[in-house]
């Protein structure tokens, strides 16, 4: 197990190598510099500017410092907001991001496992189409339909929720909502279709046949059996919440890393798009790497490479 | 003896797209204490439709039970809820089933694959069931059950599954033991044990066992009785030396021709029974074997046979045994192991409706 985990992050570090470099390179190809804008700067006042930003240097020895940095955990200062840096945006965004993202995996799985169950148990029933129809309209309309939706209709229309802001517990749910409502639908259409097939399986027949009674044979053998490919969904899913929640930050105004990610693109703001990345980068290696380390831990007939065999 | 088990023209059919499948088509026999009935027949002759009615495991819908009567003991099951059969189930009767690759649940281990049964019949303590499942770990033979129960099944190969299957169903000491084709999934060597298993416990238990396979030469070694299934009908029953040296029906005379046998010389050729098993959407006016049957009569496209008896325990259900039939011989490789058993009747009866 142990030397599972060290191959693996030892893995992690050389796909973070990459990214970084990857990043790195392409910011430099991309058209235009972090000062480019309406008003011309004088040439030396450019100058100027690029020196203490260190941008005058060849291109070997910047990206040398910024590896150096990054091991350091110094994602460098921000280009267009001179008080701040890097490390200040992600200290101050994350939780935020943290918190909705947190909560609409909640919803998505929560959500997800129970219709999925439900349309499974009573296959071919008013409760499967009607579990299907809400995952197809799911799954077919993006999130940031989904949320204008939201917001026009149990906001604006009904008052229920505030249309946006990011204050209070009642300010999260929409974003969550809108943030959740594919993957959710995903999920519940991967539970209901792993559910029937654990449930036209012969372990399922012989439980029934030691005469345990269904809700039993439900719990004990059909959910924890059909879950499993729900669980190797957590990572894709992690990243979709990640992605999606940068649009969905802007739709509501919630001051996330989403949004300050968005706002640096436009602004060419190097150093933040980079840290971003990097960051964000981390987190899904990291999760995807929690998501191995449960999916072992569940299923016994996964033994993690490095760990001993059984027989 | 005592009869255990007593099934009367068991009718079960199937909803399905294409129409009603009656697979099972008016089947009745009994079984005693501690006997072992097989039934053998080829594939989709509704051998594992009939055996799982009498545990009402078929899946209803699209599965119906509409016909007949099963008697456990007297007590008819058909008209029992899903709530009553869970007393039954396990307890009275229970399974094993063909693939033991797939019929163990591959994230529980297999200490608790067994005492779930114990837990909820027997209402042991938890400690209690983990003793006796290690204890009935050790009786099915399986090496060091201390630390197997604990184990999952992908720790097991496919004859020790097989054996922990056998364990899970006398974990509650069933009256009856159905295993529907409980080694066609194993290699030979492992075949032989696994039967030699099932003997030795019904011995000791002194269960009855439905033994279902499509193997006539397992048959001989485990069973008392035959009952011989053809296009979810019994075509034929009788003891094992009935249906193996005195066979009558048509098409029980393809299956012994088609089991290769080891005293039989390399040249004797297997035959193989031709053409395939009627569409049991609409099952054929007549005897549902004619088609494939080179003694078919002309009745046979008409009317159904009825059952004759042959003998105290054995019956056949063709055309051929009644009086105005013609002599026919049976194939080669049958006629040679035909002998004249002392128990027949002079002449075939004719068995009237609802015996
Ligand atoms: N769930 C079901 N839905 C529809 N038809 C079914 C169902 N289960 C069984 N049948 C039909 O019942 C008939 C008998 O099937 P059964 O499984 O009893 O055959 P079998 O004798 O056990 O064959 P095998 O040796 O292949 O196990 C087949 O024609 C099959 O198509
Ligand atoms: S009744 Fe006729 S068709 Fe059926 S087995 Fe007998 S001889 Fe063959
Ligand atoms: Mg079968």
């Amino acid at each position: 197990m142990a030397k599972y985990i060290g191959k693996r992050l030892l893995y992690m570090i050389l796909s973070l190598w990459m990214i970084v470099s990857a990043t790195f390179f392409f910011m430099r190809i991309a058209p235009g510099n972090p000062f480019a804008s309406e008003k011309k700067l004088p040439p030396e006042i450019e100058a100027n500017l690029n020196a203490h930003f260190g941008l005058d240097k060849p291109w070997y020895a910047q990206y040398w410092e910024y590896l150096v940095r990054i091991v350091n955990w110094d994602f460098g200062p921000s280009f267009k907001y001179k008080s701040q840096t890097v490390n200040d945006l992600i200290n101050e965004g994350f939780p935020v991001s943290f918190l909705l993202g947190m909560e609409a995996i909640f919803i998505a799985v929560a959500l997800g496992v129970l219709l999925g169950i439900i349309a499974a148990l009573k296959h071919n029933r008013w409760p499967d189409y009607t579990a299907m129809i809400i995952a197809v309209l799911g799954i077919s309309v993006p999130s940031f339909i989904m949320a204008s939706f939201l917001q026009y209709f149990l906001a604006i229309k009904m008052g229920i929720f505030p249309v946006a802001r990011w204050e209070s517990f009642m300010h999260t749910i929409l974003p969550a909502l809108a943030l959740a409502s594919t993957p959710m639908a995903f999920i519940a259409r991967l539970t209901r279709s792993s559910m029937l097939e654990v449930l036209a399986n012969d372990y399922i027949k012989t439980a029934k046949s030691k005469g345990l009674s269904s809700g039993v044979i439900t719990i004990k053998h059909t959910i924890r059996n059909a879950l499993l490919p729900v669980v190797t969904y957590m990572g894709p899913l992690t990243a979709g919440i990640l992605t999606g929640s940068f649009v969905i930050e802007r739709i509501f105004g919630i001051p996330g890393l989403g949004a300050h990610f968005v706002t640096s693109i436009n602004n060419r703001d190097y150093t933040v798009i980079m840290g971003v990345t990097v960051f964000y980068s981390i987190l899904l290696l990291v999760s995807i790497l929690l998501v191995d380390i449960a999916y072992g831990i569940i299923d016994p007939r996964i033994k993690l490479a490095g760990g001993k065999k059984g027989e | 003896m005592e009869k255990l088990l007593e099934v009367k023209n068991l009718e079960v059919s199937f909803q399905t797209y294409g129409g009603t499948v009656k697979a099972v088509r008016g089947v009745s026999f009994d079984l005693h204490k501690g006997e072992t009935l097989a039934i053998v027949g080829e594939s989709g002759s509704g051998k594992s439709v009939t055996s799982q009615s009498i545990m009402k495991l078929i899946p209803m819908p699209p599965g119906q039970i509409s016909g007949g009567q099963i008697l456990l003991n007297g007590d008819d099951i058909v008209p029992k809820t899903e709530k009553q059969m869970e007393k039954i189930r396990g307890k009275e009767i229970s399974m094993i089933f063909q693939d033991p690759m797939t019929s163990l649940n591959p994230t529980m281990k297999i200490g608790n694959q067994i005492t779930e049964g114990l837990i909820k019949h027997q209402n042991m303590s938890k400690q209690d069931a983990k003793n006796r499942a290690i204890e009935l770990l050790r009786l099915v033979g399986i090496p060091m059950p201390e630390k197997r129960v604990n184990q999952y099944p992908h720790e097991f190969s496919g004859g020790m599954r097989q054996r922990a299957m056998i364990a899970i169903a006398l974990a509650a000491n069933p009256k009856l033991l159905i295993a529907d084709e409980p080694t066609t999934a194993l290699d030979v060597t492992i075949q032989a044990q696994i039967l030699e298993l099932m003997k030795d416990l019904q011995s000791k238990m002194d269960t009855s066992i439905i033994f279902i396979t499509h193997d006539l030469g397992v048959v001989a070694n485990v069973a008392d009785r035959v009952a011989v299934m053809y296009a979810g009908q019994i075509v034929e029953m009788g003891t094992v030396d009935e249906i193996f040296y005195d066979p009558r029906h048509p098409y029980t005379w393809g299956l012994l021709a088609s089991m290769p046998s080891v005293d039989s010389d390399d040249s004797a050729e297997l035959a193989a029974i031709p053409g395939t098993p009627p569409d049991l959407t609409n099952p054929p006016k007549g005897d549902a074997f004619a088609a494939r049957n080179s003694y078919a009569l002309a009745i046979d496209f008409e009317e159904e046979p009825p059952m004759f008896q042959i003998s105290e325990t054995h019956f056949a259900k063709t055309w051929l045994l009644h009086p105005d039939a013609p002599k026919v011989e049976p194939p080669e490789a049958v006629k040679k192991r035909m002998r004249q058993l002392s128990s027949t009747f002079e002449k075939p009866v004719l068995v009237k409706e609802g015996k």
